[in-house]
């Protein structure tokens, strides 16, 4: 490594080469990706296309089959050792995966709120219990972050009293709490109603705005082209092709990308 | 103001069910006969049932089997949870043990078990700790001076127990939606405090109604520790009383008349843990109104849909 690049910080998320099997079934093909700090990444593609199976590969929710995953320049989930000129492979232990995992955040589809805690327990656990925050300080800071989703009056409510969207609201504010240097988003707004999308995709907008590095498995095109720094069509497997948004959703140059924006247009 | 027009109520008679009455009337004269007999017939022997009620051997067998019930319970629910945890594990030796465990304490009569257990001291003279298949030993000692019948006969039971409840643990566990395991390890949780703060309290709305059946079942239960032989609980007690003074029948209803106090106090105890596990981590300000019987920690469970309500449970004989 020469002096050039020594103090230029790495990308937030480098993936290089990355395959997933399960069992026989090949899931990622040698996946290539790079999201700088700050950067939104949206990633389009049609169903079974491993658009989920490669962000839970990020956050270590599914373990790689081959290439290297890099979340702010660490190796994820293994620890390579130079061995007689050779690198030799070891997982990292469960406690070294969790503390990789606290640094990034994750929303699913289905919310996954936490059904026995209020919306302000939901959001004070994680710190509590993973960083040992104070309880005091836990609540000052979940509150801060119910009111940056705006659900501040709903703080003493349950998940079950909440709506599709004010919930997801909620589990973007829980991640939040952990001060995530990375956000992964995986369909956040396919399980609500076409009311609800909007507010939490304002939400997401707001999050972007300010800066947090994002990667954001969604079908909402309109967002893609508003927001995303950088837009990934992937098909069975492979990113088909990469690009700003116009690059890729109004210019396609693959056929298979203008056959699936033809369809979703 | 113009009244508004009242609706027709509909007033009509219901359809009308004779056979029910016809049965209603049979039932009760047969019940009525049933009191009658208790206490017009003199073999029950209602004096001598007064007599011994709190005779004070029969109260120390109400606290031996007392404390058989508690103990057998906790050592079955310390292995219930060990069990069911090992399971659902990775580690092939943890879970081919855990199977083995539930096959074989499930698949045996308890009263078997317990006759093996009062006989380990013959099969075991010596208890001894070293590695296996050497001669290498590093304590030694008499197996009389562990196994009592005492702790015989809470090994036998609780070992039982313990298979069953693992069962119950397993199902409560399997109940929770398997996306708050991931929403709590991609918040960077470790395995055990998933468990303890996000799985287990979810968990627990399905484990607990079991259990306190299971309680109950082993309150009764305990009354097979005579196979050990241990012989200071309330049924042998009781019998021993019963066929000394050659009065059998009044002494087994002072048996089942403490039987039936115990049950009904623990039937109490259990809808009290029901609700107080509702209660939990009731926020204060929460909205939405409340359900009678259930309190709205646990309708939020319900609500959610993150556990099957009503799973079939499997359930000691
Ligand atoms: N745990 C698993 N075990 C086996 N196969 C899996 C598993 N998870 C995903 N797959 C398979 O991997 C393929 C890609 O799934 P993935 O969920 O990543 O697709 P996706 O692009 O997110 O699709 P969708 O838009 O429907 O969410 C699918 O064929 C799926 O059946
Ligand atoms: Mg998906």
């Amino acid at each position: 490594m020469n002096s050039m690049t020594e103090h230029v910080s790495p990308p937030m998320v480098d993936v290089r080469g990355v395959h997933k099997f399960f069992g026989d079934l090949h899931v990622l093909k040698g996946i290539d990706l790079v999201v700088q700090r700050g950067e939104v990444c949206v990633v389009l593609g049609p169903s079974g296309s491993g658009k989920s199976t490669l962000i839970r590969c990020i956050n270590e929710m599914e373990q790689i089959s081959a290439g290297r995953l890099y979340v702010d320049g660490e190796l994820m989930g293994l620890r390579e050792e130079e061995k007689g000129g050779r690198t030799v492979l070891h997982r990292l232990k469960d406690a070294e995966i969790s503390r990789q995992r606290s640094r990034i955040g994750m929303v699913f589809q289905r919310f996954n709120l936490f059904p026995h805690m209020t919306a302000l327990q939901n959001v004070m656990e994680a710190p509590r219990q993973v960083k040992g925050v104070s309880k005091r300080d836990a609540e000052q800071r979940a509150r801060d972050q119910l009111a940056r989703v705006g659900m501040s009056d709903r703080a003493g409510h349950y998940p079950a009293q909440l709506s599709g969207g004010q919930q997801q609201r909620v589990a973007i504010a829980r991640a939040l709490a952990m001060d995530p240097e990375l956000m992964l988003f995986d369909e956040p707004t396919s399980a609500l109603d076409p009311e609800l999308v909007g507010e939490v995709l304002g939400v997401m907008r707001q999050l972007a705005a300010s800066g947090m590095t994002m990667i954001v498995v969604t079908h909402e095109v309109g967002f893609a082209r508003e927001v995303a720094d950088q837009v990934v069509f992937m098909d069975d497997g492979v990113v088909v092709e990469r690009g700003t948004a116009h690059q890729v959703i109004s210019n396609p140059q693959q056929a298979r990308t203008r056959d699936f924006f033809g369809k979703v247009l | 103001m113009a009244a508004e027009p009242t609706p027709d109520l509909i007033k009509a008679k219901p359809v009308p069910r004779p056979g029910v009455w016809v049965g209603a009337v049979i039932v009760a004269v047969l019940g009525l006969g049933l009191v009658d007999s208790l206490i017009s017939n003199p073999e029950y022997r209602w004096q001598t049932v007064r007599e011994y009620l709190f005779d004070p051997r029969v109260l120390s067998g109400v606290g031996w089997t007392l404390l058989l019930t508690a103990g057998a319970m906790v050592i079955g629910i310390v292995l219930a949870l060990t069990i069911a945890i090992m399971r659902m594990g990775t580690n092939p030796i943890l879970r081919g043990v855990a199977w083995a465990y539930i096959w074989f304490f499930r698949g045996t009569p308890v009263y078997t078990q317990l006759v093996f257990w009062g006989l380990i001291t013959i099969l075991y003279r010596r208890i001894s700790v070293g590695i296996p298949f050497t001669d290498v030993t590093f304590f030694s000692i008499d197996s009389k001076l562990i196994f009592t019948a005492l702790v015989a006969a809470l090994l036998g039971l609780g070992l039982n127990e313990g298979a069953y409840l693992s069962e119950i643990v397993r199902a409560g566990l399997n109940s929770v939606d398997k996306g708050q395991w991931e929403a709590a390890t991609a918040l960077g949780m470790k395995r055990g405090t998933v468990l303890r703060r996000i799985i287990i309290p979810q968990a627990m709305r399905v484990i607990v109604p079991p259990t306190g059946n299971e309680t109950i079942s082993m309150l009764k239960t305990t009354s097979l520790v005579l196979a050990v032989p241990f012989m200071l609980e309330l049924t042998f007690v009781t019998n021993a009383i019963g066929n000394r003074t050659f009065l059998p029948v009044p002494l087994l209803i002072v048996a089942a008349i403490w039987y039936l106090l115990i049950t009904s106090i623990l039937m109490v105890g259990q809808r009290y843990l029901e609700a107080y596990y509702g209660r939990g981590f009731d926020g204060e300000q929460a909205g939405g109104r409340r359900v009678r019987g259930m309190s709205r920690r646990q309708q939020a469970i319900l609500a959610a849909g993150t556990v099957k309500s009503d799973p079939t449970l499997d359930v000691t004989p």
